[in-house]
């Protein structure tokens, strides 16, 4: 079952590639579809990660502490590693500190 | 070469917590080579969601990469061939497609090839070691790690958001839709569908973009 899906996601994710690279050919000229499909990485990225990121830990705190220091770092700018690490480290040093409380 | 691997080796211990096998996101990576569309696609294998589903989330998240193809095409040498352009078409990332469209003169297929290849084989070794990481890492230590995909997506979409009010509305639009999903114990792969469509459509009507997605 777990191969099916594997199979299937990779089919549509490579004719999507595909066909405009092949058959289809120009710009798609439509306005709204091209804002549309601009906002879609965004709007897609915010939706994965919200809620889920709340439960992707032992516990919610350490990943609301995480999610704090993630945010800081992005805003001010610093790479993709160093954010993700910053959230990792975070949720680690939390974890561990949790039980004294 | 370093990006890849480090989101691909996320990709992986979430892949090991998803069930998947070592071979099964390793497989997934080289195949699939998109880490948005794989991660919607490990949280609806994950919770046991239907096919249908599963194939509804990839064409909504991965509809982005016709565009870009659409937009690489022109660029394409001449002398391309079809079945080069199907091998190109396979690795068309977002970072590839950025680095391509940077590039002054037409692309050739060994440039293409050549650009495309380190990324691919990264991309899946890092999901391979990550999954193997994950099954012999102490569960603190994967526990933490299963929040560095969602640091990166973070990384990816503030700093633009705090450049456009538009793209901080239709994250924010996207994240109460989601929210509100959860709580009504909507699937994850629908509650990603119906988040990124109506957040995207609303902000398309309200504030399109000039240019669009290839600028």
């Amino acid at each position: 079952m777990k191969w099916l899906f594997i199979g299937a996601m990779a089919l549509v994710t490579y004719l999507i590639r595909a066909l405009p690279l092949t058959i289809l050919q120009g710009k798609i000229k439509n306005k709204w579809l091209r804002s549309f499909l601009y906002y879609v990485p965004y709007a897609c990225l915010s939706a994965m990660t919200f809620p889920a990121i709340f439960f992707a830990t032992q516990s919610v705190w350490s990943a609301v502490a995480g999610v704090a220091i993630a945010l800081l770092l992005a805003f001010f700018n610093r790479s993709l590693i160093t954010v993700a690490a910053g959230a990792c480290l975070t949720v680690l040093v939390v974890e561990q500190l949790m039980p004294l409380f | 070469m370093a990006g890849y691997f480090a989101v691909s080796f996320s990709f992986g211990i979430l892949a090991m917590q998803g069930g998947l096998s070592v071979i099964q996101a390793a497989l997934t990576s080289l195949t699939n080579m998109t880490s948005s569309g794989q991660f919607a696609g490990l949280q609806i294998i994950a919770a046991g969601g239907t096919l249908i589903e599963l194939i509804l989330t990839q064409v909504i998240i991965n509809m982005r990469y016709s565009l870009m193809s659409l937009a690489l095409s022109p660029k394409l040498d001449k002398k391309i061939k079809l079945w080069q352009r199907l091998l190109i078409a396979f690795a068309n990332t977002d970072e590839i497609f950025a680095v391509a469209m940077s590039r002054e003169r037409s692309l050739t297929f060994p440039y293409m090839a050549g650009l495309q290849i380190l990324p691919i084989f990264g991309w899946t070794a890092g999901t391979a070691i990550g999954a193997i990481a994950g099954n012999l890492l102490p569960t603190a230590l994967t526990a933490a790690l299963g929040i560095a995909l969602y640091g990166m997506f973070i990384a990816v979409v503030v700093p633009v958001a705090r450049r456009s009010r538009p793209v901080l509305l239709s994250a924010l639009i996207a994240i109460a839709i989601s929210c509100v999903l959860y709580v009504l114990k909507v699937s994850a792969g629908i509650s990603i569908i119906v988040s990124t469509v109506a957040a995207s459509a609303l902000m398309a009507f309200l504030r399109p973009i000039e240019g669009g997605v290839d600028e």
